[in-house]
């Protein structure tokens, strides 16, 4: 109990005065966790709004393909990526290992297929409602999936943020293809596991407070834009 | 103002869905103007026809011919779904949809939107938020949406059956004028006296086929088939 109440105030502390090694790691996970979605959404968003709008051979192994990814356990995915990207495997001679890149590059496999099948799920159902509407009015492709994205952009919003959430909670990954280096690769998640295991709970409670925030943050906007829908605002 | 028919002509028409048929076969040229009620018990097939004839539902079997160019023709037509699609847009953004999709300046485009809201009594509901709208609201909406491009022909699936007596009278009136600047209206309704108070000519359908047809006084007043009068009467027919 002790410890807990010595680790809040010195966490408290921490944040209150703004501590280097705390801002730097923050804006390091935000970084690599921004990057990781701005990547995922280019792929997933596109992808998601195809494979509801489209019908083609492959749709349903691809659904199936996308659904499993999704379930796929993060630590074999970093342990993937870092066959991937160790000396010997097949990308080393990129020497991208234990570098910001890689730890984008598992958020990326990670929170893509989530984006993809939330965006697909939102986008169907848009569809099946737009449909007949759209044919009718000689929409061109090109309008159909405008109007879809304009209509849907709330669904697509959250989708996003569902990603962000994902990618900035999460540790197996990055703390395998990163290697949880100081002022290199280390993150809140990764320090957090580090901190705790030497015993420092300050920092360690205080990075978990701005996890905390960023996470919740992340789920009030997700509940914000939800609420916009029924009401119909913007 | 019509200068050509731009409904197509079905030719031993034929729809199946799932090995069963819904319509057919049916040979149907529509005269180029008038205001042509489809009548018939649910499941008939009336708004399949319909849709065949908007070019949004494919043939099993059969032809489809059109007199001019189908893009075209597709192009002057509208189309007003039974069970209407309100974009999750404002009631004006609905509106202005139609227009938007074919490049209308903007100063037109809220002119139009402007004076179809007031025409349907929506003027003062422009800023919502359509999907929130009652039942009779959105089917004037959707009506209003359909006309505003200025179809040529105009084909509308029950656009009163959500309605009260007084917004289908004003609907009514909408149409009445519509057909009287010039366009082709194909109607499916369930309201006899909605029927009698429109039709120039009727189709009768039954069984996805259509049964009998003819001007209007004569087929309200003096049906040929057992059916019809029937159905006319308000029996079931089977
Ligand atoms: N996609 C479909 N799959 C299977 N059956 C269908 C499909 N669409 C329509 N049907 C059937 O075709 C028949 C005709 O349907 P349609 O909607 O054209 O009738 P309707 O005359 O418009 O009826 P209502 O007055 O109830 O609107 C019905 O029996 C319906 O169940
Ligand atoms: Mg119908």
């Amino acid at each position: 109990m002790e410890d807990i109440w010595a680790g809040l105030s010195a966490a408290f502390q921490l944040i209150g005065t703004g501590d280097p090694d705390l801002i730097e790691i923050t804006l390091r996970s935000i970084q690599v966790s921004f990057s990781a979605l701005v990547i995922a959404c280019l792929i997933a968003l596109p992808l998601g709004t195809w494979l509801a709008v489209r019908r083609f051979r492959f749709r349903r192994a691809t659904i199936a393909v996308l659904n499993a990814m999704m379930g796929l356990p993060p630590v074999v995915v970093g342990l993937i990526v870092y066959l991937l990207l160790s000396r010997s495997g097949p990308f080393g001679v990129l020497g991208l290992l234990f570098t910001p890149t890689a730890m984008i590059i598992a958020q990326v496999i990670i929170i893509t297929p989530l984006i993809a099948s939330i965006t697909h799920q939102a986008m169907r159902e848009l569809w099946a409602e737009y449909h007949d509407l759209l044919i009718s009015l000689n929409t061109s492709k090109g309008q159909r999936i405008a109007t879809l994205i304009r209509d849907g952009r709330r669904n697509l919003l959250t989708a996003a943020l569902a990603g962000f959430g994902r990618a900035i909670g999460e540790v197996g990954a990055i703390m395998i293809v990163g290697g949880n280096i100081d002022h290199a690769t280390r993150v809140l998640t990764t320090a957090i596991a580090l901190e705790t295991g030497k015993g420092d709970f300050a920092l360690a409670l205080g990075l978990g407070f701005v996890l905390i925030s960023l996470a919740l943050l992340v789920n009030l906007a997700i509940h914000t834009l939800s609420r916009t829908e029924r009401d119909g605002r913007w | 103002m019509v200068s050509q028919v731009k409904i197509p002509t079905l030719t031993d028409a034929v729809v199946r869905k799932r090995g069963k048929t819904i319509i057919g076969p049916v040979d149907l040229a529509l005269p180029r103007d008038g205001f042509t009620i489809l009548l018939g018990p649910n499941g008939s097939g009336k708004t399949t026809l319909l849709r065949l004839l908007h070019g949004v539902e494919r043939l099993s079997a059969g032809q489809l011919t059109w007199a001019t160019s189908e893009a075209l023709a597709r192009a002057r037509q509208a189309y007003v779904f039974q069970s209407p699609t309100i974009l999750r847009r404002t009631v004006a953004q609905n509106l202005a949809y139609p227009l938007q999709l074919v490049k209308t300046p903007k100063a037109e485009i809220a002119a139009q939107v402007a004076d179809w809201a007031a025409r349907i009594g929506l003027d003062g509901a422009l800023e919502r938020y359509a999907p929130r709208l009652s039942g009779g609201e959105k089917q004037k909406l959707a009506l209003a949406r359909a006309l505003i491009r200025k179809p040529e022909v105009l084909f509308l699936d029950e656009p009163s059956a959500n309605l009260d007596g007084r917004a289908t009278r004003e609907i009514e009136a909408l149409l009445i004028a519509t057909h009287q600047q010039g366009t082709r209206i194909v109607m499916a309704t369930h309201d006899l006296g909605q029927a009698r108070r429109l039709a120039s000519d009727v189709l009768f359908m039954l069984r996805g086929r259509i049964h009998e047809r003819g001007q209007a006084p004569e087929i309200f007043n003096a049906p040929e088939t057992p059916q019809l009068r029937a159905f006319l009467d308000g029996d079931i027919v089977e």
